[in-house]
């Protein structure tokens, strides 16, 4: 069989994985459980990244998750909502015009506020650190060949999406690499400064050289008739917007109604049964990526951790917050700790990279 | 096969279209090879085949190009992929999947060939192409010349029935580029594929190619013959074809072979070595390497390295590809810090230094000039010159001057010929005057014109103390510049000598001129020149 013992991970079980954490995050400000989410994801990432280019997505996503929260910090503290509470410190408030009530600038400063922004801003930068890991787990080509052939727009689309941010990642490296070369500082901030214009437009470039070659080499031929390929569209098209509306009634807390859960699964199946038509033999596969009991061993692990936080929601609506009236330590919701340290599991039971592999085999020899 | 019917591309903003009423046609099962000065329009003639030029360019195409019956106007790319495989001028940029065995996999994945066929071709080109050992290894991990022999066999395996490559052989280390060519020469004689190729190395490829098709520089101005017709007045041409004008050989000989047979009675007139030019003393010694080894994760790049380097000497770096002459300029420049043994620039180790320092000891011309430049005008490109170096204002410009004139400072950076392109991050890492500059495979995408403007401009900052070291594949620029000529091979140094002697007395890397005069040491077609003259007015003289 060509199928190779070696063969990693299916893309989109690391994708439903990390997906899985990130909408753990989204459902909670409690920093000891947004602090673990952290932690485990970062965790599987080490210890099951391969030494591939787009492997440092990671630790480009964590950085920018800082970035996040120290602008969610400054915004807060200058322009944000005065919430009352102890007031940690004041600065000065800018008077404006009377048509600009509303917006204010400057003045008290509370534990609260800033303590409500760090959550929030810590919310989303797990969310982008979920991002990251599902970058520098999941090969974007391998993913890449799960996108149905009939939809050649989308699948368009979702390269450059996809592997825009690997290439922004080597694109750094190589920007920086040239500007050592220019006599130009390439730490601290002095040396970000003016990255960003060649780091994007570079990776851009790149992008769309990209989706150039994989046309000139026969991508999205058409093969099926035009009827199919419409029914393909409409399906799947369909599909994607009920997931959608599913998804948003999900994470907008509160609403985990029986409705929500019927249109994903509708959306859901509409989906896989308009990929199901478009892929129907127009393309063959060279060493094709198997599902395996190891791909659905992780997406239970992912969703271990939604059902924790979820639970701990259900049992106790307030063990997700961070309470602020009065300060607090954040609760302690067991079924949440243990869902999302149950969503450590991929580090043990997906297959090693090969690096990884070659180690483990010399210390064994 | 190919066919281009009054074919005219403009792209929006630029003065001149890039193909201006070009019509020629490619029959079935010929390899022809187009040649012509940087910017004439080559790379635009290749991307019009396949559909790329306008579907994924922009600009404006008129006229119509045919491929088997189907033209480019209904057809797009990915419907002419069975028919057309292409292979641009930059492999990276052309890579979807992550290991050797996908990416030449994919474009039948997309065909839809079925697995066990597929399955067979992949292990044909694994073969031709020598790649069998690599199979397995991520994209990532493999030298610059090995991508292009991917790149390369992506498209073979398809069995498209015509095959466009852009410059295939530009990175390609002399050997590899000979089996490539050969491979390629296989495919049009057994199985009938026709092949269209643009390429500056003239002396690698004239002797494979059918039918030659030169851009001229001016309007419409495109001449298709064959080679021997081409070449028996076109600018552009091997060394062989200009050794045969010296010696006044008729009809021109395109092959080294053919040359060798008219060679005994030129051997006859030269002397059996030229006069050893004045070699100066090395200066003082600029560079030390010792003991350095280095390695991308488990995989060895330098091992044990030891190298001096002096002012005033012009070192060609060479090797196959994958040898680890980049890993080794990387290193000298401070890129990379050595894990074992130490690098030294006049008394400093490069890693250590920062930016603004370094750039007074070192500088690198990557591979890729242009991911050098970030501003929008070469004037600004300047000024941040000036400005990163700590220069006085207007150094840059005036370097620049010196190498090429006459680039208006208002063009965009992207917007200059390769040779000008290159001639700018020549200039921006010469500004600091660091006494060590090297430099990555120069002469990609550089016609003879230039490479020859090029090499008049490292011989010049050899004269004035600079040390120079040049890593490439060019035998003939390594015939013209270089003193002293140093292989690498599997990351050890295994050559280091006089450059004379390295190439005269080496298979892979003789120039042309030296394979036709062996045993004689002659290297380039100017030495021969200026030897016949010479003699002659000493004949004269003597008369």
């Amino acid at each position: 069989m060509l199928r190779s013992r070696l063969q990693p991970l299916h893309p989109i079980a690391w994708w439903c994985w990390a997906g899985a954490l990130a909408v753990a995050a989204s459902r909670t400000t409690n920093l000891l459980l947004l602090g673990l989410i952290v932690a485990v994801v970062a965790w599987v990432v080490t210890t099951r990244r391969g030494n591939s280019p787009w492997a440092r997505s990671f630790g480009a996503l964590l950085r920018l998750g800082g970035f996040v929260i120290a602008i969610r910090l400054v915004v807060q503290i200058l322009f944000g909502d005065r919430v009352p509470g102890d007031t940690w410190f004041n600065i000065p408030q800018v008077p404006l015009p009377h048509w600009a009530a509303g917006v204010t600038i400057g003045g008290p400063v509370t534990a609260q506020a800033v303590l409500g922004a760090l959550c929030q801003g810590l919310q989303i930068a797990v969310i982008l650190a979920c991002f990251g890991a599902a970058n520098s787990l999941a090969s974007s080509f391998r993913l890449l060949r799960c996108v149905p052939a009939g939809l050649y727009e989308v699948a368009v689309a979702v390269t450059v999406a996809i592997s825009f941010t690997p290439q922004v990642v080597l694109s750094i490296a190589r920007v920086r690499d040239a500007r050592r070369l220019r006599g130009r500082a390439t730490s601290r901030l002095r040396g970000w400064r003016g990255l960003a214009v060649p780091v994007l437009d570079g990776a851009l470039e790149r992008s769309v050289a990209l989706a150039a070659s994989m046309d000139a080499r026969g991508f999205g031929r058409r093969s099926s008739s035009p009827g199919r390929r419409r029914l393909t569209a409409g399906a799947t098209l369909g599909g994607l917007v009920g997931l959608g509306i599913g998804l948003f009634e999900l994470l907008d807390s509160g609403s985990a109604s029986g409705v929500a859960l019927a249109v994903i699964g509708f959306g859901g199946a509409l989906v896989v049964g308009g990929m199901a038509i478009a892929s129907h033999g127009s393309r063959s596969r060279y060493r094709p990526d198997r599902w395996r009991g190891a791909e659905w061993l992780v997406i239970a692990a992912g969703l271990a951790a939604v059902a924790g936080v979820v639970a701990a929601g259900a049992s106790e609506p307030t063990s997700l917050s961070q309470p602020l009236y009065p300060l607090g330590l954040p609760a302690v919701p067991l079924s949440g700790l243990a869902g999302i340290l149950v969503a450590t599991l991929p580090s043990v039971i997906s297959p090693a990279p090969a690096p990884v592999r070659a180690k483990l085999q010399e210390a064994l020899a | 096969m190919i066919s281009f019917d009054r074919v005219t591309v403009s792209y929006p903003g630029a003065l001149a279209p890039a193909l201006d009423n070009v019509s020629l046609t490619i029959e079935e099962g010929n390899f022809a090879l187009v040649i012509g000065a940087t910017g004439a329009g080559k790379s635009t003639l290749l991307r019009c085949v396949n559909g790329l030029v306008p579907h994924f360019s922009g600009g404006r195409l008129n006229g119509t190009v045919t491929v088997d019956g189907r033209t480019t106007e209904k057809f797009r790319p990915r419907e002419l992929a069975d028919i057309v495989g292409y292979v641009g001028q930059d492999a990276d940029a052309s890579f979807v999947a992550d290991t050797v065995e996908d990416e030449l996999a994919y474009a039948m994945e997309n065909l839809g060939v079925d697995p066990a066929t597929m399955r067979r071709r992949v292990e044909d080109v694994l073969d031709t192409l020598n790649l069998h050992a690599l199979r397995q290894r991520a994209i990532s991990t493999l030298s610059g010349g090995q991508r292009q022999r991917v790149a390369i066999g992506a498209a073979f395996t398809a069995a498209p029935r015509s095959l466009v490559l852009d410059e295939p052989t530009s990175s390609l280390d002399p050997v590899s580029a000979e089996e490539v060519l050969a491979s390629l020469a296989r495919l049009v004689h057994d199985q009938g594929t026709t092949i269209l190729v643009a390429e500056h190395r003239l002396e690698r490829i004239v002797q494979f190619a059918d039918v030659v098709v030169a851009l001229g520089a001016g309007r419409g101005e495109v001449r298709s013959g064959s080679p021997a017709d081409i070449f028996a007045t076109a600018d552009l041409a091997p060394p062989v074809v200009r050794l045969a004008r010296v010696a006044g050989w008729s009809p021109v000989p395109l092959s080294v072979r053919d040359a060798r047979r008219q060679a005994p009675q030129l051997r006859h007139r030269l002397e059996p070595h030229p006069h050893p030019a004045l070699v100066a003393a090395p200066g003082d010694r600029v560079a030390k390497v010792k003991g350095l080894t280095a390695s991308y994760g488990p995989i060895p790049a330098l091992s044990e390295v030891t190298l001096d380097l002096h002012e005033g000497e012009v070192v060609a770096l060479m090797g196959r590809n994958g040898a680890g002459k980049s890993t080794l300029l990387n290193h000298l420049v401070g890129l990379r810090r050595p894990q074992q043994g130490s690098v030294e620039v006049l008394g400093h180790a490069p890693g250590t230094l920062r930016a603004r320092e370094a750039v007074r000891l070192v500088g690198l011309v990557p591979q890729d000039p242009g991911s050098l430049l970030c501003a929008e005008t070469v004037a600004a490109e300047c000024r941040d010159g000036d400005r990163d170096g700590g220069l006085e204002s207007g150094t840059t410009r005036a370097v620049l001057d010196s190498l090429v004139s006459g680039i208006s400072d208002t063009v965009h950076p992207k917007d200059l010929s390769e040779g000008e392109r290159l001639a700018l991050a020549l200039a921006l890492v010469l500004a600091p005057a660091p006494p060590l500059l090297l430099l990555d495979e120069p002469t990609r995408g550089l016609d003879y014109g230039a490479k020859e403007r090029l090499s008049r401009q490292l011989r010049h900052l050899a004269t004035q103390g600079h040390c120079v070291v040049v890593a490439t594949h060019d035998v003939e620029l390594v015939a013209e510049v270089a003193d002293r000529v140093v292989v690498l091979a599997d990351g050890e140094v295994i050559t280091d000598g006089p450059a004379r002697s390295v190439v005269c007395h080496s298979a892979g890397l003789a120039s042309q001129v030296a394979r036709i005069l062996a045993p004689a040491e002659w290297l380039t077609v100017e030495e021969v020149a200026v030897a016949l003259v010479g003699r002659q007015s000493r004949d004269e003289a003597d008369r």
